[in-house]
């Protein structure tokens, strides 16, 4: 177990290390959020004004969900490092080593969550500048950020597993952008629950993006609701548990094919 | 005791049985790839052991089979039927043992770019099992022993070709390993580089300790490196032996004559079967290569035929067999053929 957690913390830290020096990425990945919050956010403000809606403040209500939708998409890449390494030497190299498949799966799920979190806390941060108030206060934050890394590691895993499968850039892109659009239109992340039309409330309960936002938001509120947050939160956690174990599956897939 | 003596292809050696000072144990290996009709069959059985402490050469073209048995070898794949032990360890029983005591050097790139040359020692030193001084120290040794020190803190996308391919052989040794898999490791480098690579490889029994297993396509390297080498054509063993050994067997020499136009060589061929003491003729393009027991003495034969003939060479010259007379004799065709046809192949099977 020690070696497990030494191995996944040396992983961790190579791709963190590779980060440090291309800090560029880290913006590029927030570039599609920023046009949400600020481009999107203002046209539409006046949304708020509508009965459903808990704020008065649209960017107040749109910033969780953004910091969960882009914990998603950004993870949806995360399998993109894994083709590289198999293209070079680097997994090969890695699997005749003793590194379990596990360890090299949660390496890369630490770092996702690792990356997530400085993400959200710069939309935080964006989001005040607009004026939007949190008032659930630091455990709110802290409670949103869970939820981003639930998510994101969800769909890291998700990623690594597909990319085990697939073997190619394109086609794990293609499919994570496949997911990605659909799964942020048929949640509550843009549009209150109450003003969706039906179909699309009912198919929300089933997003995993829809409930981070959901318990994101409720967090956020000043006298949140913690039966909601609780049955979301665990939702999550389950699903990126058995995300996790399918991902470390998907290398014998792989190991078949070399 | 020298093992794998003579041609015994498709056959463990007897002497494979007698244990300890093996440091490979193949038998009978085989791997398919894919199913159906788009089925490739990789290895149909492939035997051999490998003594401790020498470098052992897999020599074979393009798509033979090579990388497939080291995959296999080193556990990242696993065979569909056949066993093997790599250090008296069996690979599919103890795959996890296996890893501690091996290297391995892939074809491909496995040195990270985006870091410096001790940052990437250090991080398999660790992976290994090392402390961080441990590793640094390891690390530091391998940068000395193979020139790299002076670049050691740069990162590695700005070395030369040469220099990244001994950091991915530095790498492959930072945790002292028994047995040291070498995947066609100068593939791709130019002459001077290949040239140094070749001392480094040759070195590394003597002072490291261990025993390696080389794969190439190129005979040179494998006549230059190996003590011992099997050749492997097709998914089978089709000799093995010391490269003497293998040479000695195939017995007299070749003349080669070069002809000024391809045009020729059937016309070439024909005058040159019918010199007494020729047993064979093969053409490569505008080469042909007349098998004789003694080439001095068939020389004269040779010219007045070929002048008979209206043949003027470009060349003629008398050659002791090479590696590549073994595996024609072996494989019934010329190696640089099979080695292109290989490469033409889907990579699967490479």
């Amino acid at each position: 177990m020690t070696t497990f957690i030494a191995h996944t913390g040396l992983l961790t830290g190579r791709s963190l290390r590779t980060l440090s020096r291309q800090p560029a990425y880290l913006l590029f990945t927030l570039v599609q959020p920023m046009v949400w919050l600020l481009l999107f956010g203002q046209l539409f403000t006046r949304i708020a004004e509508l009965p459903g809606f808990s704020t008065d403040s649209y960017v107040e209500y749109l910033t969780p969900g953004l910091i969960a939708m882009t914990a998603m998409m950004t993870a949806g890449w995360s399998g993109t490092s894994f083709i590289e390494d198999m293209e070079r030497g680097v997994m090969d190299q890695t699997l005749t080593s003793p590194v379990s498949r596990g360890a090299v799966i949660t390496g890369s799920l630490a770092y996702q969550g690792i990356t997530t979190v400085i993400q959200s806390l710069i939309m935080f941060g964006v989001g005040l500048l607009l004026g939007a108030r949190y008032a659930g206060g630091v455990l709110g934050v802290g409670i949103v950020l869970l939820c981003a890394v639930l998510l994101a590691v969800t769909f890291a895993a998700l990623s690594d597993a597909v990319a085990l499968l697939v073997r190619q850039q394109e086609a794990l892109i293609g499919i994570s952008q496949f997911l990605a659009l659909p799964l942020s239109f048929l949640s509550s992340v843009m549009m209150a629950p109450a003003l969706m039309p039906d179909w699309v409330a009912d198919v929300a309960t089933f997003n995993p993006l829809d409930w981070a936002a959901v318990a994101s938001r409720e967090a956020l509120t000043a006298s949140p609701d913690w039966g909601v947050i609780f049955s979301r939160v665990g939702s999550l956690l389950a699903l990126a548990v058995v995300m996790g174990w399918l991902a470390t599956r998907a290398f014998r897939a792989y190991q078949r094919s070399i | 005791m020298p093992i794998s003596h003579g041609v015994s292809p498709g056959q463990a050696s007897p002497d494979a049985t007698m244990g300890s000072d093996l440091a490979i144990e193949a038998v009978e290996l085989t791997k398919t790839y894919g199913k159906g009709d788009k089925a490739v069959r990789a290895l149909s059985g492939v035997s051999f052991s490998v003594r401790s402490g020498v470098i052992f050469g897999l020599l074979g073209p393009n798509g033979a089979g090579k990388s497939t048995t080291v995959k296999i070898l080193t556990t990242l794949s696993t065979p569909d039927s056949g066993h093997a032990t790599v250090a008296g360890i069996d690979i599919r029983r103890h795959p996890d043992q296996v890893r501690r005591v091996i290297g391995y050097v892939s074809q491909k790139p496995a040195f990270d770019p985006i870091a410096t040359g001790r940052e990437n020692l250090v991080l398999r030193g660790r992976i290994y099992g090392m402390s961080a001084r441990e590793a640094r120290r390891r690390a530091d040794e391998l940068l000395e022993r193979f020139r790299l020190t002076e670049a050691a803190t740069r990162l590695t996308s700005t070395w030369s070709g040469g220099m990244q391919r001994k950091l991915d052989v530095a790498m492959g040794l930072i945790h002292r390993p028994r047995v040291l898999f070498l995947d066609e490791p100068t593939t791709g480098l130019d002459p001077e580089a290949r040239a140094e690579m070749w001392a480094e490889i040759s070195a590394l029994t003597r002072t490291e300790r261990l025993t390696v297993l080389l794969t190439t396509h190129y005979l040179e390297e494998a006549d230059r490196l190996a003590s011992h080498l099997v050749i492997v054509d097709r998914g089978k063993v089709v000799a093995s032996g010391s490269p003497d050994e293998l040479k000695r067997h195939i017995g007299g020499d070749s003349v080669q004559v070069e002809l000024a136009d391809e045009d020729w060589n059937g016309h070439a061929q024909r005058t040159l079967q019918a010199v007494p003491g020729v047993t064979a003729v093969t053409a490569d393009g505008s080469r042909l290569r007349a098998r004789v027991t003694n080439g001095a003495a068939a020389l004269p034969g040779v010219l007045t035929a070929l002048e008979a003939a209206g043949i003027e060479p470009v060349s003629v010259s008398v050659a002791r067999p090479s590696l590549d007379d073994v595996y024609l004799h072996h494989a019934g065709r010329a190696f640089r053929e099979a080695d292109q046809a290989g490469a033409g192949r889907t990579g699967v099977a490479a």
